[in-house]
């Protein structure tokens, strides 16, 4: 059985149309790159597959079970998704990855937290940084980072190495790698041609809302 | 009390002053002599229908009359600070709902303390100054509010997107609008008698009271106003965040990419 299936899944916004009935399906385990010009629809895409918008036109299914009538929030604590924006709040990074264990009502652990900001080429001195006095690379990291604290089952990427060098690029992209051969699906969303093709199995093309093209890469 | 009363001849002499007004507003080419004067005419005719209505209820010593008046100021305090609430249903009710509390739970506390008596004299204005002072304070929340979850989107959609609930992933936009709503009032409080001596305060002083009892219920006033604003917009913000989003949990009208 698929994890995420889309069966003729339509989304219109004022008027217009930007998912048109789309079809597709993701096994557990898949990495897919998604790619297609500016405004094809590729956020709508995964903003839908994360329930933070629902589809005014067919159904999403997630373990079989169409995501409309399953609990929004557990679905996200499933299926996260990592936004081209990174925005951080409060004043601090501590703040940040805080959150994650504030809204399980858990205390963070700092162990796990310093763990992963090493693996982003982070150390703990930057959970006392403020906010903004960070670089739009930094910024990018923790988000992951946040994105990351609890392990999801489907990781929704988006744009995740727009502001960063191309040694950071590199490395987030094998922290992301690693983590689908532990068996998380990842879907990114990409400009990059290279990068769309480097560890990703299936490469989708939407245009205009539809997927215009399926390649199968290994 | 033998402080100043005024004759109907020196009203009708002070109103020679409303006569500089257009007069500048002629020379000066501003075109507001109509306003001025419709609106001269408005507060003259209001004040005395509201003069002479307090004039009867206070007769009526009739608690039941009193509460019916502070229910009706509160309805058109939370009309009011509807208005500013745009994209909050049922703001009116909630509105209604947070004025009401924080104005009850201030008379009560002073009544049953013995600060003021439950009597038309003493509730009705020092409830209309509370009120009014919490219905700015709720419109200044909606605004905020309504301002802080168009401009902050994306960081209350990556709280969701995180797995929060809708209050974790609204409470730095709730602190940030019950704070702006505050602010006025703890402001005005802080330069109390420096900046301005307050109506109440001035109107108690015309009258003849001396000024270390008219400090007295400025300070009463003052406290009540604090706590009013406090429990009005903490009520109004915490009522009307759930408004901003749909029953599965997302942002209204969800943007594109």
């Amino acid at each position: 059985m698929a994890q995420i299936a889309f069966q003729n899944v339509s989304y219109r916004r004022g008027g217009k149309e930007i998912v048109k009935n789309l079809s597709a399906e993701f096994a557990p385990g898949d990495f897919v790159s998604i790619v297609g010009p500016s405004g094809s629809g590729k956020s709508t895409f995964l903003r839908l597959c994360c329930h933070l918008i629902s589809p005014t036109g067919g159904k999403i299914l997630f373990h079989g079970k169409d995501m409309l009538r399953e609990n929004p929030i557990e679905i996200r604590k499933k299926i996260r998704y990592c936004f081209q924006e990174p925005v951080l709040w409060g004043n601090t990074v501590e703040d940040n990855v805080a959150f994650p264990y504030r809204i399980r009502n858990r205390k963070a652990d700092r162990e796990k937290i310093v763990s992963l900001l090493s693996r982003f080429h982070m150390d703990e001195s930057c959970l006392t940084h403020d906010v903004k006095s960070l670089s739009g690379g930094e910024k990018q990291r923790i988000a992951l980072v946040r994105t990351l604290l609890f392990e999801p089952e489907v990781l929704l990427l988006d744009e995740a190495t727009s502001a960063l060098d191309a040694d950071n690029a590199e490395l987030v992209e094998k922290e992301i790698y690693r983590l689908n051969q532990k068996g998380v699906t990842v879907l990114w969303v990409t400009h990059n041609d290279a990068q769309s093709r480097k560890y990703a199995n299936r490469l989708l093309t939407i245009e205009n809302g539809q997927i215009q093209s399926r390649e199968e890469l290994k | 009390m033998n402080g100043a009363k005024i004759s109907d001849a020196s009203l009708l002499l002070a109103s020679s002053l409303v006569v500089v007004s257009l007069l500048f507003s002629y020379f000066q080419k501003l075109r507001l002599e109509k306003e001025t004067l419709v609106s001269v005419i408005r507060a003259v005719v209001q004040l005395f229908a509201v003069g002479y209505v307090l004039q009867w209820v206070f007769g009526l010593r009739s608690p039941a009359v009193t509460t019916l008046i502070l229910l009706l100021m509160i309805f058109n305090a939370a009309f009011n600070a509807a208005k500013r609430g745009k994209g909050v249903r049922n703001g009116i009710l909630i509105s209604y709902l947070s004025i009401l509390t924080g104005t009850g739970a201030t008379l009560s506390v002073l009544v049953l303390s013995g600060a003021i008596r439950y009597e038309a004299n003493q509730i009705i204005p020092i409830g209309g100054m509370i009120i009014s002072n919490a219905m700015v304070a709720i419109g200044l929340c909606y605004r905020q509010l309504a301002g802080n979850f168009k401009s902050r989107r994306t960081e209350v959609e990556i709280k969701l997107s995180l797995g929060a609930d809708l209050l974790p992933a609204s409470r730095d936009i709730l602190r940030d609008s019950i704070r702006t709503g505050m602010i006025p009032t703890i402001d005005s409080t802080k330069t109390l008698g420096i900046v301005s001596l307050p109506g109440m305060m001035t109107g108690l002083i015309l009258a003849g009271t001396s000024p270390l009892m008219a400090i007295r219920y400025q300070i009463l006033v003052t406290f009540m106003m604090l706590s009013t604003t406090a429990i009005s917009s903490f009520l109004a913000c915490f009522l009307a965040y759930r408004n901003f989003f749909n029953g599965r949990k997302q942002l209204d009208d969800g943007t594109s990419g």
